[in-house]
């Protein structure tokens, strides 16, 4: 299995060798975060770039943990500091970190299908971090990975994604992610947080907790967002907390070794509470670490992918 | 001037034609239709094989000029209307200025009276600056030349409001064009609402924004008598509700576009935003459900609803991109690829819901190759496939559904108003 594309922008597009290939290649970087000297030159010479439209602190600093780790220069732009204030669009401003010769764009933005549209538009690799309420593939990935390290497989699972899943880019990451992968998935939410026909992708819905957490061998809580630009959202924190909030009361009728994950930042006391947030079966910081190897993973084979397609444009016979 | 096309296969539903005849064209009008024709003309053109048919009347299209004339311009428009077999078109009054005054009017019929290569009439505004908020004069237009009314782009909120103005078009005659959206319903959707708008991330416009508003607008024009024309229906449950209205008698007319008999919501699953339009293509037993409503009658009109928006309104994040696409140079062909095709309809049905129909509907003297009528013809290689390339288009705007796509039934001339036009690509 090689790979042989040139972005990444979400899982729904991948296969399950693809999805293992990014796994297996993740495994391998680990380690390096754990050697004396944190780094190997993987990608020595190649530019990253993360272009953030969103405020990011997690998502952006893992990304340029793993490009320093592969030896990459990193240059990171925000939107505050960046023309895009001055109307730019993004095509233009992709073209022109594009000029700069780099050769990975990590981007983050608000609105779904922005990676998707640059990846089209240029010719260096794009890897999106997080595209509206469409997917962040690498969270998922990296989710995954920390589930299969800890139950040594994924096929077979049963996994829960408890929240705001209408509005949540990681919950399709995940859904799409795992049901590759052969897991069993669970949404539970409330009703209005449910997006349509959502069942459709192949996974089951509930709105009672005790039933998502009944058979899970994990469970990923999401992250609430109450205010929301005039959306009506789920009314009343404290409400949310007494249906849907993880506690430690909760978990006892749970698997007794069930994985709670949580993509971070944690609203301790409203979606989880903080003895589950720090208790035994909780993975949050583990996840942070592994989010390092899998963006490793991802960066460099999207690079390698981009050596390939140079190389095979250079075998070419001119016709000129 | 005479031009006389020989042995084509003249389809003129009108006159219940529908054989090989030469046609001879003296002037702007048709001056004869029999078996051959010997007369010495000026230029004969051939059509042995070929469709001779009356030139399509669109009546859906944004002109975008007063106003946007980096979108588009009667002159372009029109000349992208006669590459696709289009001689007569009604212009959407969604311009700045709207067209919903009598100086506006003017404004606009000198601009098209300086511009425009093919017939062009005028759909006046319902509402001053189509807010929804006061009506327009709506008598003292139809007499300085609208054909029609209509807030298109919007539909009038306040059903107080749209009770007046179908009372005042039913005085004065003339037919109200509904944009059936109750925009409390579609939010700030993009796409259609379900599988597609969850799996891509994207709010959802529903189906009910859509025939809710549909059941509104023929139910208070049954109230009034007014004639009322629904645009661009998507889904099956507004068809439901127009073809029990027109059980009932009420004087109800539709139309789709050709998007909507083609594609469903998949393909905006690569975020392509040449297939982001309103109302958004829907799901597969939407498209089969137009189809039918083609087949059995219940849709009259089939109309391109042309769209032209510049790449810079286009090509950026889906969400913040402007709706709508071009239409009017490929709507012929892929009602031929389509529905011909496909055997959902015949050539003479295909010409009534493209030519005969709008003219109706809009009192318009055009549909037809009967003698003495204005020589706007036509002439179509059936079988002949070719490719819809973007540098080939004539509107000033590129943004089509149908780039890159093969379609069947090639426009060879069009002939409006007596002048040829003969097209190679």
């Amino acid at each position: 299995m090689t790979w042989i594309r040139k972005d990444l922008l979400g899982l729904e597009e991948l296969n399950r060798e693809e999805l293992e290939l990014i796994l297996s290649t993740a495994e391998s970087f680990k380690e390096v975060s754990s050697r004396e000297i944190k780094k190997v030159p993987a990608l020595r010479g190649k530019t990253v770039v993360n272009l953030f439209y969103e405020p990011s602190t997690r998502t952006r600093v893992s990304f340029e943990v793993a490009a320093k780790r592969l030896s990459a220069d990193v240059i990171n732009i925000a939107t505050e500091t960046s023309s895009v204030k001055k109307g730019e669009t993004l095509i233009d401003t992709g073209k022109n970190i594009e000029a700069l010769k780099a050769d990975i764009i990590v981007m983050r933005h608000n609105a779904s299908g922005a990676a998707a549209m640059l990846a089209r538009n240029l010719n260096i690799s794009v890897v999106n971090a997080g595209d509206g309420w469409h997917e962040h593939p690498t969270q998922a990935l990296l989710d995954i990975f920390t589930l299969k390290e800890k139950l040594g497989r994924i096929e077979g699972l049963n996994v829960s994604i408890v929240g705001d899943i209408a509005h949540s880019r990681v919950a399709r990451s995940n859904i799409w992610g795992l049901l590759k992968l052969g897991a069993k998935v669970t949404l539970c939410a409330p009703k209005i947080l449910i997006p349509a026909a959502i069942e459709d992708m192949g996974v089951a819905v509930t709105n009672d907790i005790e039933e998502a957490l009944a058979k899970a061998d994990a469970v990923n809580v999401l992250r609430m967002q109450f205010e929301r630009d005039g959306e009506t959202a789920f009314p009343r924190q404290l409400e949310y907390f007494k249906q849907f909030g993880i506690t430690a009361e909760r978990l006892k009728k749970a698997k007794k070794n069930i994985i709670v994950m949580h993509p971070g930042p944690v609203n301790r006391g409203i979606e989880i509470s903080s003895e589950v947030a720090d208790g035994a079966n909780s993975v949050i910081l583990e996840q942070v670490t592994n989010g390092i190897a899998v963006r490793m993973a991802v960066l460099f084979l999207v690079a390698q992918a981009q050596d390939k397609l140079a190389n095979i444009t250079k075998d070419e016979p001119s016709l000129s | 001037m005479k031009i006389l096309i020989k042995n084509g296969h003249v389809i003129d539903p009108i006159n219940n034609l529908d054989e090989v005849r030469d046609i001879l064209v003296e002037g702007s009008k048709i001056s004869m239709v029999e078996k051959n024709i010997n007369v010495d003309a000026d230029k004969i053109i051939e059509a042995e094989g070929k469709i001779v048919m009356p030139g399509c009347v669109d009546m859906h299209v944004h002109l975008r000029e007063p106003g946007r004339e980096d979108k588009e311009t009667i002159c372009s428009a029109t000349k992208a209307a006669l590459h696709g077999g289009v001689t007569t078109l009604l212009a959407m009054p969604n311009t700045d200025p709207a067209i919903d005054s009598l100086e506006n009017i003017k404004l606009l019929k000198d601009a098209i009276a300086k511009s425009a290569k093919a017939n062009v009439f005028i759909c006046a505004a319902i509402t001053k600056f189509r807010q929804g908020k006061e009506l327009v004069d709506v008598a003292g237009l139809k007499q300085d030349g609208a054909v029609a009314i209509s807030d298109d782009g919007a539909s009038v909120d306040s059903d107080e409001l749209m009770l007046e103005a179908l009372r005042s078009a039913q005085e004065a005659k003339i037919p109200v064009i509904c944009h059936s959206e109750d925009k409390k319903l579609s939010d700030s959707g993009v796409v259609n609402l379900g599988f597609t708008s969850t799996r891509l991330g994207l709010k959802g416009i529903s189906k009910e924004s859509e025939y809710k508003r549909v059941a509104r607008d023929i139910g208070l024009a049954e109230k009034t008598g007014a004639a009322i024309h629904i645009a661009h229906i998507s889904c099956k449950e507004s068809l439901d509700i127009i073809a029990r209205a027109k059980k009932k008698g009420v004087k109800v007319t539709c139309e789709t576009a050709p998007h909507y008999f083609t594609f469903n919501e998949e393909m905006v699953l690569g975020f392509d935003t040449n297939f982001k339009m309103n109302p958004p293509l829907r799901s597969k037993e939407d498209v089969a459900a137009i189809k039918e409503g083609l087949a059995n009658g219940i849709i009259d009109v089939i109309a391109s609803d042309h769209a032209p928006h510049t790449e810079n309104e286009k090509e950026i994040e889906f969400e913040r991109a402007e709706f709508g696409v071009t239409g009017l140079e490929t709507e012929l062909a892929v009602a031929i690829t389509e529905l011909i095709g496909a055997g959902i309809l015949s050539w003479s049905k295909l010409i009534e819901k493209m030519a005969i129909n709008p003219s109706r509907i809009l009192g318009i003297d055009k549909g037809g190759l009967g003698i003495g009528k204005d020589a706007d013809i036509a002439i179509v290689s059936p079988e002949k496939e070719w490719i819809a390339k973007k540098e080939n288009f004539l509107s000033k705007s590129k943004n089509s559904s149908f780039i890159n796509k093969t379609l069947r039934g090639f426009v060879e001339y069009t002939i409006c108003q007596g002048k040829v036009n003969k097209w190679n690509s």
